[in-house]
C-alpha cells in the first residue's frame, strides 16, 4: 500500500467510479434532498459521514466474520451496522444542528436505506481492501456522492427559472439533467494518471 | 453448514445488536433533546389525517406551528370547533367560538350544461382545462364533473351528483380545504354549515349568454334580490351572490328565481303557490293604492 494507491483510490470513488453517476447508487436522497444546495450539501455530508464510519465498522465486523467462517452473513451484518450509525448520526444532528436536522426530513433515517453506504461496505471486501483503504474508499466516496448531488442541486436551483414546457417541469427534466450529468461523468472513464 | 455456524451467526449478530443498542442508549441520553410535552398533546387534537389543508407538512407540522405561535389555534379545520377547543386548554388561550364551516360547490350545471365537444380524455378536471382552451363545457365558469375534488377528498365527502356536477355531503365534510384548492374553476367555497339556500351558479356572463350554455344558469336577472325582505341577496359582476350572515334561509328567492339556479330548487307546485301568493300580494297593493288615490280624490 502506497498513497499512490490511496490517491488512485480516492480518484477513483470520486470521478471515474463516482457512486451515483457511473454505479447508479443512492439515487433516492440524490433525487429527494437536491432543491437546495444548501440541504444537498448538507446530505452529502451526512453520507460521507456515515460512509466512512460504516466502512471502518463494517471492517472490523468483517474480520470477526471471516474469522469465524461467516461470510455469508455480510449483508445481513452490514445493515445492522449501519442503522445502528444512522441512528446515532440523528440523534447526534437533532442535538447539535437542529436546522439540518429539519431541512433533511425523512431522507435522514433513509440513509440506513442508502444503498451506496451499503454498497461501500460490501465493495470494501469485493476488492479486498485494508483498514486504511477501506476507510479512504467510503470517504472518498462519500465525497463523490456529495460532489454529485452538490453540482444536481445547483443545475436544480437554476433549472427552478429555466423555462420548460409544462409536462418537464420539476422531476422529469431533472432525471434528464441526472442522466445528462452521468452522461458527462463517463468520460472520465478513460482516466489514468498513474 | 453444522450446529456450530449457525450458532456462531446467531451469537455475532446478538453481540453486534447488544453493542450498538448500548451505544445508542448511551447516545440516547448523551444528546437527549427536550421536546415540549404540549407538543403530542396538540398533536392528539388534531385530526390526525394528514390531509395537508392547513398548509403544513402533515400534522406534526401543524402542532409544531400552532405550538410556535405561527398557527391558529383553528388551523385544523377538520378537527373542528371542539378540537380547537382542547387546543385551546393545552395552550392557555380561549377557545374561540367559531360557525362551522363547510364546502360548497357554486354550479349545478353538469348534465345541463352545453358541451362545445365530447372530451375523452384523462378524466381529471385539470386536465381538461388543458385541452382546446378547456371549452370542453359552453360554460366557463362551470364544474366538469371529472371530479379533481372527489379525488382531493380524504373524507369522502365529495361525489360526482346526479345531474353530473360535483356535491359536498356537509355532514362528512371537515372543511379541511383540499377540494378548494384542487378544483380548477374554483367553484368550490366555504359556507356555513347551517346555510340552507345557495345561488348553484358562478357565471358571470350576462343573461343571453349565460342562458346558452346552460339551462339553470343564473342570468342576473335580479328577481331574487327584489324578492328578498333580509336584503342578504344581491347580483353581484352578473351573478346573484347570498350574503351568509344575513341570509335567513327563507327560501323565497329559490321559489322566486325564474332559472331555478337556487337551491333548494323549488317543485313545481311550490313555485306555482309562490306565484299566486305574489300575484295576490300585487293585486292588493294595486286595490290599496287604488284607494288610497280615491280617498285623496274625494278629500279633494
Amino acid at each position: 500500500m502506497s498513497v499512490t494507491s490511496l490517491l488512485a483510490i480516492s480518484l477513483g470513488a470520486i470521478l471515474t467510479n463516482n457512486f451515483i453517476f457511473a454505479q447508479f447508487l443512492g439515487i433516492c436522497p440524490f433525487l429527494g434532498v437536491s432543491k437546495k444546495i444548501d440541504t444537498a450539501v448538507g446530505m452529502g455530508a451526512a453520507v460521507t459521514f456515515v460512509m466512512g464510519l460504516a466502512s471502518a465498522f463494517a471492517y472490523l465486523v468483517n474480520i470477526v466474520l471471516r474469522a469465524l467462517g461467516l461470510e455469508f452473513m455480510q449483508t445481513v451484518a452490514f445493515i445492522l451496522v449501519i442503522a445502528g450509525l444512522v441512528q446515532f448520526v440523528e440523534m447526534f444532528l437533532k442535538k447539535f444542528i437542529p436546522t439540518l436536522y429539519t431541512a433533511l426530513g425523512v431522507y435522514l433515517p433513509l440513509i440506513t436505506t442508502n444503498c451506496a453506504v451499503l454498497g461501500v461496505a460490501l465493495l470494501n471486501v469485493q476488492n479486498n481492501y485494508n483498514f486504511i483503504e477501506s476507510v479512504v474508499y467510503g470517504i472518498t466516496g462519500g465525497l463523490g456522492f456529495l460532489l454529485a448531488i452538490f453540482l444536481f442541486a445547483a443545475v436544480r436551483e437554476q433549472l427552478e427559472f429555466a423555462e420548460t414546457p409544462k409536462a418537464f417541469e420539476g422531476f422529469p427534466i431533472a432525471l434528464i439533467t441526472a442522466g445528462l450529468m452521468a452522461l458527462a461523468f463517463m468520460g472520465f472513464s478513460g482516466l489514468k494518471v498513474w | 453448514m453444522d450446529f456450530i455456524t449457525i450458532l456462531y451467526a446467531v451469537l455475532v449478530l446478538g453481540a453486534l445488536a447488544i453493542i450498538f443498542g448500548l451505544i445508542l442508549a448511551v447516545a440516547a441520553k448523551a444528546f437527549e433533546v427536550k421536546v415540549d410535552p404540549r407538543l403530542p398533546q396538540i398533536q392528539d387534537c388534531l385530526a390526525g389525517a394528514n390531509c395537508g389543508g392547513c398548509g403544513y407538512p402533515g400534522c406534526g407540522g401543524c402542532a409544531e406551528a400552532i405550538l410556535a405561535g405561527k398557527a391558529p389555534i383553528t388551523a385544523c379545520a377538520p378537527a373542528g370547533a371542539e378540537g380547537a377547543a382542547k387546543i385551546a386548554a393545552i395552550m392557555g388561550m380561549e377557545a374561540p367560538s367559531g360557525e362551522k364551516m363547510v364546502a360548497h360547490v357554486l354550479c349545478n350545471g353538469g348534465v345541463n350544461a352545453k358541451k362545445n365537444f365530447e372530451y375523452r380524455g384523462v378524466q381529471d378536471c385539470v386536465a381538461a382545462t388543458k385541452v382546446c382552451g378547456g371549452d370542453v363545457l359552453g360554460c366557463k365558469y362551470g364544474c366538469f364533473g371529472f371530479g379533481t375534488c372527489v379525488a382531493a377528498c380524504q373524507f369522502d365527502a365529495l361525489h360526482i351528483g346526479e345531474n353530473g356536477a360535483a356535491v359536498v355531503d356537509k355532514e362528512k365534510c371537515t372543511n379541511c380545504g383540499a377540494c378548494r384548492e384542487a378544483c380548477p374553476r374554483h367553484l368550490i367555497v366555504e359556507v356555513p354549515y347551517k346555510q340552507k339556500v345557495f345561488v348553484n351558479c358562478s357565471n358571470l356572463d350576462k343573461g343571453p349568454a349565460a342562458t346558452k350554455v346552460c339551462t339553470n344558469s343564473c342570468i342576473g336577472c335580479g328577481l331574487c334580490e327584489r324578492t328578498c325582505k333580509f336584503d342578504a341577496i344581491h347580483v353581484v359582476n352578473g351573478v346573484a351572490v347570498i350574503d351568509y350572515s344575513k341570509c335567513k334561509n327563507c327560501t323565497m328567492c329559490a321559489k322566486a328565481c325564474p332559472k331555478g339556479a337556487i337551491e333548494p330548487i323549488p317543485t313545481p307546485e311550490e313555485k306555482e303557490k309562490f306565484k299566486a301568493a305574489q300575484k295576490a300580494a300585487a293585486e292588493k297593493k294595486a286595490a290599496a293604492a287604488k284607494a288610497a288615490a280615491e280617498k285623496t280624490e274625494s278629500a279633494e
